[in-house]
């Protein structure tokens, strides 16, 4: 059991380190799903940790923070990137879109909607990973067989292993969106 | 991840002199490794330097050379009708590696500069000759099933898990850069260092030196190179045996040959031995199973990962058999 004293000692040092940190923080901007925000960040705040605890744009998620679930996936200049494995600091200037920015109003995307038609998600952890994922997938023209998704869909893992369904999902959306 | 201070220089003499004038200071371009490594704690740095304004990113093609900016994302390069032309071997290893969201991210300076690593690496709770050293190896002796046959010392047999930097050694690149004391050109070959009594030494770098490009020459040979990777799962994983070759055929001879391997090796390997097994002959099952035995002599496995010295033969003999059309 930990005592008063250590966790005093403990909680004395981190606000002790957040103190020194906080010497060296900067003021960005962050242009998300077409709205300009500043905010005022420490340097090592990757993108993911600026959407979710400071825009409280939570959609996108934190799975491993490794850079190997790709539950954050956003697209940055209509790239896929994964928000986890890059500052918030070095993403200024860029049109940062999350899973908050897909929908038309009360329209969803077409990749939103075959993925509840198909049923290609259980628990929800990497669904947004995985939308984001398929709409550059879809954008890249790498939907040509089951195959081809699968290689390209590969940086987005589904614990629940929908992938069956998230395969035909994209084939679905894919079909729609080049109609 | 420990605090740091962040600048953007927009010129290489600024962005060498930042990270040159400070002993834990580092570059950051992609992020891709070097951020999941400061998350780990297996590296530190009080100033982070993103060169990403820096005007390195473009892939040109003049006289007899291409030259990919060390800015040049992975998966831009992939794609460029110049590599898939002329550098068939860099676009399969490059589409072969990490993710397509971390190939739009990482950049090709920083895809040679990956740490060689291992899980006791990354394991802030192990000893571990390259984070810290002097602490040991428990790779020797613990899971080694991953870990190098080829290249390896008692300090340390992790492996080297570049894709990109097998297949340019197979092309004969060289790493252009930029440190206090000037500019440098560094065959690929010399780049990477062998783990010897310093595995924390990984490359030829100086602190502060910046990589600017990789020049490629343009050759037939190159033109006719292939890369195999072979993994645990299909896609989204290290190598666990990688084979990249170059070969000038005539008729059914091989005049010249480039082999060089991954999976297997402490750095990017290439087998002298191998291409001298097969250069004047014929792609053969004879010369094929002498280069392979070549490849592996001094080979040293450890208690989990005897079977890449058998794979690796197989995968050498059954890429150039495809490469070289011969059944």
């Amino acid at each position: 059991m930990i005592g008063i004293s250590q966790v005093m000692e403990a909680s004395s040092a981190e606000g002790a380190t957040a103190e020194t940190a906080a010497a060296s923080t900067v003021d960005i901007t962050l242009k998300v799903n077409g709205v300009e925000h500043q905010l005022t960040v420490e340097p090592r705040v990757t993108l993911l940790d600026a959407l979710r605890e400071r825009l409280d744009l939570t959609g996108t998620k934190k799975g491993c923070d490794r850079g190997e679930c790709g539950a954050c996936t956003v697209l940055v200049d209509d790239r896929r990137i994964k928000s986890c494995l890059t500052l918030a600091v070095m993403r200024q200037n860029a049109a940062i879109t999350t899973i908050e920015g897909l929908a038309d109003g009360d329209k969803l995307h077409p990749v939103q909607t075959a993925f509840i038609r198909r049923d290609a998600f259980q628990c929800g952890g990497c669904t947004s990973g995985q939308i984001m994922s398929a709409v550059a997938c879809i954008e890249e023209g790498h939907t040509g067989s089951a195959d081809e998704i699968r290689e390209w869909m590969s940086g987005n893992l589904c614990r629940c292993a929908c992938y069956a369904n998230i395969v035909t999902a994209v084939q679905d959306a894919a079909q729609e969106i080049r109609r | 991840m420990k605090a740091f201070e962040y600048t953007s220089p927009s010129t290489v003499a600024d962005a060498v002199r930042l990270v040159g004038e400070r002993p834990a200071a580092g570059f950051i371009a992609g992020g891709t490794d070097l951020l999941n490594l400061m998350k780990d704690g297996a590296r530190a740095h009080d100033r982070v330097v993103d060169i990403n304004a820096l005007p390195l990113g473009d892939v040109v093609q003049t006289n007899g050379v291409i030259h990919i900016g060390a800015l040049a994302r992975m998966a831009d390069v992939a794609v460029h009708p110049a590599v898939q032309r002329a550098l068939p071997v860099v676009s399969q290893a490059l589409l072969a590696s990490a993710s397509p969201q971390v190939r739009n991210m990482a950049a090709i300076g920083g895809n040679l500069l990956q740490r060689t690593r291992c899980g006791y690496f990354r394991d802030a709770g192990s000893p571990c000759n390259k984070r810290v050293p002097g602490s040991g190896c428990p790779a020797l002796e613990g899971v080694n099933r991953g870990h190098a046959v080829l290249g390896g010392s008692d300090h340390c047999i992790a492996v080297h898990p570049s894709d990109l930097a097998v297949a340019l050694l197979a092309v004969d690149a060289v790493v252009l850069t930029q440190g206090q004391a000037g500019p440098r050109r560094i065959p690929v070959g010399e780049f990477h260092l062998l783990p010897g009594t310093t595995p924390d030494r990984e490359n030829a770098l100086a602190h502060g030196e910046l990589i600017l490009g990789i020049e490629v020459p343009v050759t037939p040979m190159a033109a006719k190179s292939g890369y195999l990777k072979l993994r645990d799962r299909t896609t989204f994983e290290f190598a666990v045996v990688a084979v990249a070759a170059a070969l000038d055929l005539r008729g059914n001879v091989i005049r010249d040959i480039r082999l060089t391997f991954g999976g297997v090796a402490t750095k990017p390997w290439r087998s002298l031995e191998a291409e001298a097994e097969l250069r004047g002959k014929r792609i053969t099952g004879v010369t094929l199973a002498a280069a392979g035995q070549a490849l592996v002599r001094g080979a040293v496995p450890r208690a989990e990962n005897a079977f890449k010295v058998d794979l690796v033969q197989r995968a050498l003999a059954g890429h150039l058999r495809e490469l070289g059309g011969v059944r």
